[in-house]
């Protein structure tokens, strides 16, 4: 093989290794705002529909966790904690940040139609404003530094 | 009382945040295939043994009642922004302790984001 055609195959293969890694890191990040999201709604739904006012007594407690939409909502976040975590190990903190912060959007979005909640036009700007953060950030390269290619486990 | 909390808040907000990137760069990136519901036991165990990630976990839970209890003397108008404000400040920890190459314009990115957020809660 001449070291011409070594040199584009190298470069080939790893472009369609940086489009995977984008790709996989994009399908994530979806993962991650969308656990946050539907996890915090069923939380606050399941808040706000408790069958028994919520009291101080431990047995109060005990119904409030073991209802069904919060039990939800816990096991939604405890998957966008794991979720955010393997993120963070693919991409750097400064790229997580801003592009999960659509998060915010969608919570204003359920809030406005589920809970009868007001969008006023400084909330809508505050969206494009979001939307905007994440657009740019989104365009940068999601993991800038070299100790993470390397890890120090196998 | 009010400003105790916003302190506490974005003070442990911030520090979760930079342990778990911090931590999980060290540990390498995670294999999609780990994440398999036969595998992903065994790795939970791993993360479990790594002091940081447990102490990160704990800072977030600091946060988490820092914000209920912000919540309990404050608005959610004026709670909501200080987590807006905690985008800027990891932007900058992430650049100079992460040794993240921080862009142009995800500098752009993350000051809309905290400027966004801040207007959603108006």
């Amino acid at each position: 093989m001449t070291p011409g055609r070594m040199v584009l195959e190298d470069a080939t293969a790893k472009g369609v290794s940086h489009r995977r890694v984008d790709f996989k890191t994009k399908v994530l990040t979806a993962v991650v705002v969308l656990t946050n999201v539907l996890g915090n709604f069923s939380l606050s739904w399941g808040m706000k529909h408790l069958p028994t006012t919520f009291g101080n007594s431990p047995l109060a407690y005990i119904q409030t966790i073991l209802s069904p939409w919060v039990l939800l909502g816990t096991t939604l976040l405890v998957l966008w904690l794991l979720s955010r975590m393997t993120l963070l190990s693919w991409a750097d903190l400064s790229y997580v940040l801003p592009v999960t912060s659509i998060g915010y959007v969608l919570t204003a979005v359920l809030g406005k139609y589920f809970f009868g909640e007001q969008i006023t036009w400084q909330r809508w700007l505050g969206t494009f404003a979001i939307m905007t953060g994440m657009i740019l950030v989104g365009l940068t390269t999601p993991n800038t530094t070299a100790a993470s290619q390397a890890g120090d486990e196998a | 009382m009010k400003w105790l909390m916003v302190a506490i808040i974005v003070g442990s907000t911030v520090l979760a945040d930079l342990l778990q990137s911090f931590e999980m760069k060290r540990h390498g990136e995670v294999e999609v295939r780990d994440l398999h519901p036969s595998r992903v036991g065994r790795m939970l165990t791993r993360w479990a043994q790594r002091g940081l990630l447990v102490l990160a976990v704990f800072f977030m839970a600091i946060s988490f009642f820092a914000f209920m209890k912000l919540l309990s003397v404050a608005d959610l108008s004026f709670a909501v922004p200080v987590t807006a404000a905690s985008v800027v400040i990891e932007t900058i920890l992430a650049r100079l302790l992460l040794k993240e190459k921080v862009s142009l314009m995800r500098w752009a990115g993350a000051c809309c984001v905290a400027c966004g957020v801040a207007l959603l809660a108006v």
